[in-house]
């Protein structure tokens, strides 16, 4: 059976699977730390030069995290998996391009304070 | 300068929030009603690293899914961003409903009346975990009024869980369903706040 409807070798290679791996140059896991979908991460110290050996999506995430981010908005606005997003935050946390949290700090859900000013910051929306 | 470590935004405390419900009730509509920009998109690419979570006794081993969420943030002033998440189809995803879940503050569950039955596995889901939720019926357009005493009965709800009105495309509405679920996780967990 070798239809023209049948499969081609280019359909092998789906640009959309493979990207995220090549980007982390086939890690899948951080070097450091494990981020959760909304552990935020944040641009700190100057801007590396074009000598620091980073990658495009390394300097794009610097670029984004001038103002706090989660790993979940990271990976929207680059367009790629959350996992990817980890792999490269961690480079730069180990880096100290961002600070982040790391490990996700549990929340305190026992803690009054936090309820008070979600409600309060609800309340003024 | 030497201002600039004084001047560096902090990192803020992000609290997430979950919208659950079946399919087609709503949830990206009130993720987008409230946030302050258009619902993003994020995907997780799971493999076999949920396992070792506690309750995947039902998950394959080494599956490997693709799996899209629509979420939205609400800057809630320096201290804290508050995370919305729709929760991905239901049964084939508990896995990734227990990473949302996890340190979560709390659920709404969208129900739709013409399907109610839909959202009956996130209402176990939640339970089961003993994450705080409240029911917020979506109110459509042309929708009939229910009666939220019946909506409750039909659902099985136990009397301490909320249940509200509310109609998901309007800001205020999905605002104040925000403000009922927190006020109901400070109930649970924390000491009373105001009315």
């Amino acid at each position: 059976m070798s239809g023209a409807d049948g499969p081609t070798d280019e359909h092998w290679v789906d640009p959309e699977i493979i990207r995220p791996y090549v980007v982390t140059r086939g890690r899948t896991q951080p070097a450091h730390g494990r981020f959760d979908l909304i552990s935020m991460a944040l641009a700190v110290g100057p801007a590396p030069g074009p000598d620091a050996g980073l990658d495009p999506e390394h300097l794009r995430i610097l670029q984004l995290c001038r103002e706090p981010k989660s790993v979940a908005e990271i990976a929207a606005y680059l367009d790629l998996p959350a996992g990817t997003i980890r792999v490269l935050l961690g480079d730069l946390f180990d880096r100290e391009l961002v600070s982040a949290q790391e490990p996700q700090s549990e929340v305190d859900m026992h803690d009054i304070k936090m309820y008070r000013a979600v409600l309060d910051g609800l309340r003024s929306l | 300068m030497a201002f600039d470590r004084s001047e560096r935004p902090r990192l803020p405390t992000a609290i997430k929030i979950l919208v659950a419900g079946g399919f087609g009730a709503g949830k990206t509509t009130m993720v987008g009603a409230v946030s302050e920009t258009r619902p993003l998109r994020t995907e997780e690419v799971l493999t076999d690293r949920g396992i070792g979570v506690d309750d995947l006794t039902s998950v394959e081993a080494k599956r490997t899914t693709t799996v899209a969420m629509d979420f939205g943030r609400i800057t809630l002033g320096n201290d804290y961003v508050l995370y919305l998440f729709g929760t991905p189809g239901q049964e084939r995803f508990w896995f990734v409903w227990d990473e949302l879940a996890e340190g979560s503050l709390g659920a709404v569950i969208l129900a739709d009346t013409r399907r109610l039955a839909d959202c009956f596995p996130s209402i176990d889901y939640f339970e089961r975990r003993g994450t705080p939720f409240v029911v917020a019926v979506n109110c459509f357009e042309g929708s009939q009024k229910f009666d939220l005493d019946e909506v409750r009965l039909a659902l099985q709800l136990n009397p301490s869980v909320p249940i509200i009105m509310c109609d998901a495309r309007k800001r205020e509405s999905s605002r104040e369903v925000l403000i009922t679920l927190v006020k109901h996780s400070a109930r649970l967990r924390a000491e009373p706040v105001g009315s």
